[in-house]
């Protein structure tokens, strides 16, 4: 490119040296949350620790979701069935050879002589996830906004379907209980930072931004070189990997999974998450998870009390209407809030 | 650099149903080209923007790009080869920034491979500089600098423009195809873009084709003129010889009234 403007040189504002002190922000912010989190693991009750491993992983799954529906602008709810088969495929893989024979008959021999630990487990879980989202995605793709909601809402459907009714393998409507308890608070933890890293690293890199491109204009996109096609299906199963991790890992969180663990209502639950945060940010994504997480526990007394259940349901549709009205782009838009973003990128255009 | 002209479309025909809309549409641009494409309102030139950028697909003829054959190839393979293109309806990525549109528009050329970015190596860091810059340089060049970290959805119409011939020039295209470019623009911003325009075509060589309904604009700017009517063309030399040519005064103005009534 000859620059014969009367242009000065390009100023380098410091750009080497600031992305390293976004990874040292990181690296601190991770260190700190750890203390956190071992504090809280020391001091408050069993319960509280759940509670809170519970909302890291709903976090998770909210910023997960927000890279498939946030960046790349597609509409899944699909979330919830590849949450069902990472589940399915991890219980399956760590329950006790002793147990399997009598609770799953229909698996074959292999398999039912098969007990592994929990983290081959949740890479195995990942990938099938992945493998159903290509499978879907490639036929599902072509459909743009509510369409595409439907499909994957119908996918919720089949899954469950199947769950119910493959006896065999997963002993039907009764479910999967007593897995053993393998995850514990620092996983859904490391699963949450891990996560987060990765789809902040995808959102300020040149793929994510192309992903974005497709959202923005999908016709201005294809005709600057970006495949888009390509694109989506790489969101639809990077949010379906993570997405059927994270099912496993609450499995093994509580111990039980049924084919209605993960109903319509979650993939509606993280859907709002995303929309409140705002579509396409990370930020957001994590703050509205937790608040919609810790509401919906605070009010269980309440509900139980007034015997109004569904209350915090309520709620959380009365939060994202008000949300809606006021906000339209939820409360940060795409982006990240100015402070996060220069304290982790360490570049103010990024 | 091949023989072969940067563009050569042959016979291009677009039948939607019952209506021809671009029939026997032929173009070639040797490097270096500068050509306005213009004609009356609906006289096919959009459509045949879409036929030569791969958004429509030809109900027949041939499209090759450096002389490799294109013909029915998706709008991001057209791109890929060399061929950018800016729209009549201004389409930014809105959200995104100045430099960042620009970056999108470099992205599959300077971009490290998905699995670099996941993985996060080496290469993906000196990848993602290499854009930055580069990006950084053609926002220079469009005069855009100070604007470079604005949200491009708010910037005025006329800089809109430019992010657009930025993001187009980011792909480092043989061919640029411009459609409409001083539509919405006023006449400072108009001559800047004249200049912008020729500059670029001069030095780095890049072949322009510009649909135009400023018919000083494309006289002043381009080397050679297509007329282009009722999706036909009527009409293709300098601008001198379409001014003058019978076919074209007729097409815009309408036949005289004696001669309709004899008609």
């Amino acid at each position: 490119m000859s620059t014969s403007h009367e242009t000065p040189p390009v100023k380098l504002d410091a750009r080497v040296t600031l992305p390293r002190s976004g990874f040292v922000a990181a690296i601190l912010t991770v260190l700190i949350a750890s203390a956190a989190v071992f504090a809280a693991q020391q001091g408050l009750s069993s319960y509280v620790v759940t509670l809170l491993a519970l909302l890291f992983i709903n976090a998770a799954l909210a910023v997960s979701l927000t890279l498939t529906n946030g960046l790349t602008g597609l509409f899944s709810l699909g979330h919830p069935a590849f949450m069902t088969v990472g589940a399915y495929v991890a219980a399956i893989l760590t329950f006790p050879v002793t147990r399997k024979g009598t609770m799953l008959p229909g698996l074959p021999e292999w398999l039912a002589a098969t007990q592994l630990s929990i983290l081959p487990a949740l890479l195995i879980a990942g990938a099938a996830g992945g493998l159903l989202a290509l499978f879907v995605g490639w036929a599902v793709l072509r459909l743009k906004g509510h369409y595409l909601a439907v499909a994957t809402l119908g996918l919720i459907i089949v899954v469950q379907g199947l769950a119910n009714n493959w006896d065999g393998i997963t002993r039907g409507g009764a479910g999967l209980s007593g897995l053993p308890r393998l995850v514990d608070v620092w996983w859904a933890f490391g699963f949450l930072v891990l996560v987060v890293a990765f789809t902040w690293r995808l959102k300020f890199s040149s793929l994510g931004r192309s992903m974005m491109a497709v959202r923005e204009n999908e016709l201005a996109a294809q005709c600057s070189g970006i495949n888009p096609a390509r694109l989506k299906i790489l969101a639809f199963v990077i949010g379906a990997v993570l997405a059927a991790v994270g099912g496993a890992l609450l499995a093994h969180l509580v111990s039980v999974i049924t084919p209605k663990t993960y109903s319509v209502l979650l993939a509606f639950n993280l859907v709002v998450m995303v929309v409140i945060g705002g579509s396409g940010s990370i930020f957001g994504a994590l703050l509205a998870a937790a608040a919609i997480t810790i509401l919906s526990e605070a009010l269980r007394p309440v509900e139980e009390s007034v015997g109004l259940y569904g209350l915090s349901q309520v709620i959380v549709a009365v939060c994202l209407i008000i949300v809606l009205r006021l906000r339209p782009s939820g409360l940060f838009g795409s982006g990240e809030p100015g402070l996060v973003r220069r304290l982790y990128s360490g570049r103010r255009d990024a | 650099m091949s023989e072969a002209p940067v563009v050569e479309a042959r016979s291009l025909e677009k039948r939607f149903g019952g209506l021809v809309a671009v029939d026997e549409y032929d173009l070639r641009l040797e490097r270096g080209d500068l050509v306005g494409l213009i004609g009356p309102n609906g006289a096919g030139k959009t459509t045949a923007y879409n036929l030569l950028t791969g958004v429509l697909k030809p109900s027949a003829g041939r499209i090759s790009l450096s002389g490799r054959d294109m013909t029915g190839a998706a709008p991001y393979l057209m791109a890929r080869a060399g061929l950018a293109r800016t729209f009549q309806n201004i389409r930014l990525f809105s959200d995104l920034s100045v430099v960042e549109n620009v970056m999108c528009g470099g992205h599959t050329r300077l971009a490290a491979s998905t699995v670099a970015t996941m993985l996060q190596l080496p290469s993906f860091w000196r990848a993602e500089e290499r854009l930055r810059q580069t990006s950084q340089e053609i926002v220079e060049r469009i005069g855009l600098a100070e604007l470079a970290g604005q949200r491009a959805g708010d910037l005025s119409y006329g800089d809109q423009r430019r992010v657009e011939i930025g993001r187009a020039l980011a792909g480092q295209p043989q061919v640029l195809l411009l459609d409409e470019p001083a539509a919405g623009l006023n006449p400072s911003e108009t001559r800047d873009l004249v200049s912008f325009i020729r500059q670029m075509n001069e030095e780095s060589g890049i072949a322009v084709l510009v649909v135009e309904h400023d018919m000083h604009l494309v006289m002043d700017l381009c080397k050679r003129i297509q007329v282009l009517n009722r999706g036909k063309l009527i009409a293709e030399g300098t601008p001198e010889e379409v001014q003058g040519d019978a076919a074209v005064i007729e097409a815009y103005l309408g036949a005289g009234r004696k001669e309709r009534a004899h008609a």
